[in-house]
């Protein structure tokens, strides 16, 4: 008997180990399921899957507890419960409910949640003492500043996402405040170092004797994560999403090293290098470096005189444009996100069915920088059922506007604007756009008459095949709609 | 036998470089149509930070550590399950041509939004 003992308690670990094994290999192969639209949603399940096989499997540490927090070990069973129940239910409930426009502030939410528990991982490690020797110690302190500063900054994207906060907010000398902010960070992150560790690296100082400097370094890196985000405005989210995505990925790797957990490392890398790709696509979907859109402020550089404006702004009535498409052969549609403020998806797609309905060839074209994150254009259209082939991006589609009949701009503005392609002093200028201009005839549904997100003036309105649409996205639509059903027409298609 | 995994310092590059790796060629991949899902998919799997936090909270052994670990689970079980969640509704939307949601039949136009937002 007394031999069976040691082997049963080699049982947790090993079962631990199999499962997280086995949950890094769904979460690589519900990642490669998600590359096709066929395949996606299996995807996610495979990746869904992993993750409930590891959580259940993690219950097995209770068998293995330190002695010290033996005595508090059903205290601990149940606090897990609770969080997560708590934790898990109320995400999941707000994730079932939030509407799909509000999906970018969602994500940036999550994201944050997911900074914030590697950096709490981190803080008991350090405030516990734990991470033994230099490398852990310090590769515990780098998870910590990625985790907070993605915490923090996450949250400062949400509310600027969610509209709390509508002004970037800026001063001068901001970046030098904020290269000091990073620097402080890292000089208490040394000295808790070398305090704890010395020269000789290993560790006899307990690290609980410096609580002071541990709150100190988290307090640091969270106001380094919410200063880095707030001077940057709504249309640059796209990137910012993409960097805290990645910088969570990167602070889960490193606390996964910390805590000897392969699976944690590995989904951690795979989605820290996943939102870097993800990250520098953005940033080049806007002809700007990553560097560029951080750290300078795209509005105050933006402000710059405009060469003279020929032509003039022609308005026009929604119902007229609408009969026009009705009666054209062609018609491309560029949404942005003006439609998903207006949430005119659905009304856009029942228009789009009418029109098809007329026979008229009708296809959208998405920009990759269109919406506040990545893609979140098709998600729209997706939500309001347009079918994802109806969909092209912008390298599939660009060529076809010069043999289209009307394009459609509808909440959409810098993407279009020739000045990117033919204006050297603008601002914009190298950024890939949509060539709207270039097709027959082309109808701008717009709110009012004022500039884009770059304060920038759209030479594409003023131009002489080009009129204006004033209005709420879907309130044109809805005017549309009517027109052409009063029509009358039989359907063709 | 030993199951106790111990990794040390250039093992745990090599992971980190073959799992950068894996991720950068697996999410090149994908097309940019699907980047949002893609994006919110992502980071559900970093949500397993909630096995960590499980870790630590377990092995808490003060009051402050009890309170730190709980605020890791509860923070990362809302990342797995928030992130699972928004994503299996965004992939669920995507339909093709040949399975369309709710197709338009000839004479009556639906309005797929019934409800107004």
């Amino acid at each position: 008997m007394q031999n069976i003992l040691p082997q049963l308690l080699q049982l947790p670990p090993l079962l631990i180990g199999l499962a997280d094994l086995a949950a890094a290999f769904l979460f690589l192969y519900g990642l490669h399921r998600m590359a096709s639209p066929v395949t996606a949603s299996s995807g996610i399940l495979v990746a869904g899957i992993g993750m409930a096989v590891a959580v259940l499997a993690s219950f097995l540490y209770a068998f293995d507890v330190d002695p010290a927090a033996q005595p508090r070990l059903m205290v601990n069973i149940t606090l897990v419960f609770v969080a997560l129940g708590i934790g898990g239910g109320a995400a999941w409930w707000s994730g079932r409910k939030v509407a799909m426009t509000a999906m970018p502030q969602m994500v940036a939410i999550y994201n944050g949640l997911g900074g914030g528990a590697a950096g709490a991982i981190a803080a008991i490690e350090l405030f516990g003492g734990k991470a033994a020797g230099m490398t852990p110690f310090i590769v515990t302190l780098a998870g910590a500043l990625i985790g907070a500063v993605s915490l923090s900054g996450s949250l400062i994207a949400w509310a600027k996402l969610d509209g709390v906060i509508e002004k970037p907010w800026r001063f001068r000398g901001q970046q030098a405040v904020n290269g000091l902010l990073l620097l402080l960070t890292l000089a208490v992150g040394a000295y808790l170092a070398v305090v704890t560790h010395g020269a000789t690296g290993d560790s006899s100082v307990a690290v609980p004797a410096l609580p002071t400097a541990i709150y100190l370094f988290f307090a640091l890196a969270l106001a380094l994560g919410i200063c880095m985000t707030l001077p940057i405005g709504g249309a640059d989210m796209p990137v910012v999403i993409s960097i805290f995505n990645a910088f969570t990925g990167l602070a889960v790797g490193l606390e996964g090293f910390v805590l000897k957990n392969p699976a944690l490392m590995i989904a951690g890398m795979v989605v820290g290098a996943a939102g870097m790709l993800l990250t520098l696509l953005m940033a080049k979907a806007m002809n700007r470096s990553v560097a560029n859109v951080v750290f300078t402020n795209f509005g105050t550089i933006a402000r710059h005189k405009q060469g003279n404006i020929k032509g003039s702004l022609k308005p026009m009535q929604a119902s007229d444009a609408g009969i026009a498409m009705r009666y054209a052969a062609s018609v491309i549609i560029v949404p942005g996100y003006g439609l998903a403020v207006a949430q005119g998806q659905g009304k856009l797609y029942e228009f789009v069915k009418l029109l098809r309905d007329g026979g008229v060839s009708v296809k959208f074209a998405v920009h990759p920088v269109a919406g506040r994150m990545p893609g979140q254009m098709d998600v729209l259209l997706a939500e309001a059922g347009v079918p994802y082939d109806m969909i092209f991006q912008l390298e599939d589609i660009n060529d076809e506007f010069a043999t289209t009949d009307i394009a459609l701009v509808i909440g959409a503005n810098d993407v279009v604007n020739p000045a990117a392609r033919n204006d050297k002093s603008s601002p914009i200028f190298g950024m890939p756009i949509l060539n709207a201009d270039k097709s027959k005839k082309v109808f701008v549904v717009k709110r009012g008459e004022g500039k884009g997100y770059a304060d920038i003036v759209n030479t594409l309105f003023y131009s002489d095949n080009c009129n204006m649409v004033y209005g709420d996205a879907q309130a044109v639509l809805i005017k549309m709609i009517e027109a052409v059903r009063g029509l009358g027409l039989p359907a063709v298609a | 036998m030993e199951f106790q995994i111990g990794i040390s310092g250039f093992i745990a590059l090599y992971i980190f470089m073959v799992a950068g790796f894996a991720g950068w060629v697996i999410i090149g991949r994908v097309p940019a149509i699907l980047h949002t899902p893609l994006m919110s998919g992502s980071n559900f799997v970093h949500g397993i930070v909630v096995v960590g936090g499980i870790y630590a909270l377990l092995n808490a052994a003060t009051l402050q550590q009890q309170i730190i670990g709980f605020c890791a689970v509860l923070f990362g079980a809302g990342n797995a399950a928030g992130g699972y969640a928004v994503t299996d509704r965004m992939l669920a939307m995507f339909k093709s041509s040949a399975h369309p949601p709710v197709h338009a039949k000839k004479t009556n136009v639906k309005s797929i939004h019934t409800k107004k937002h």
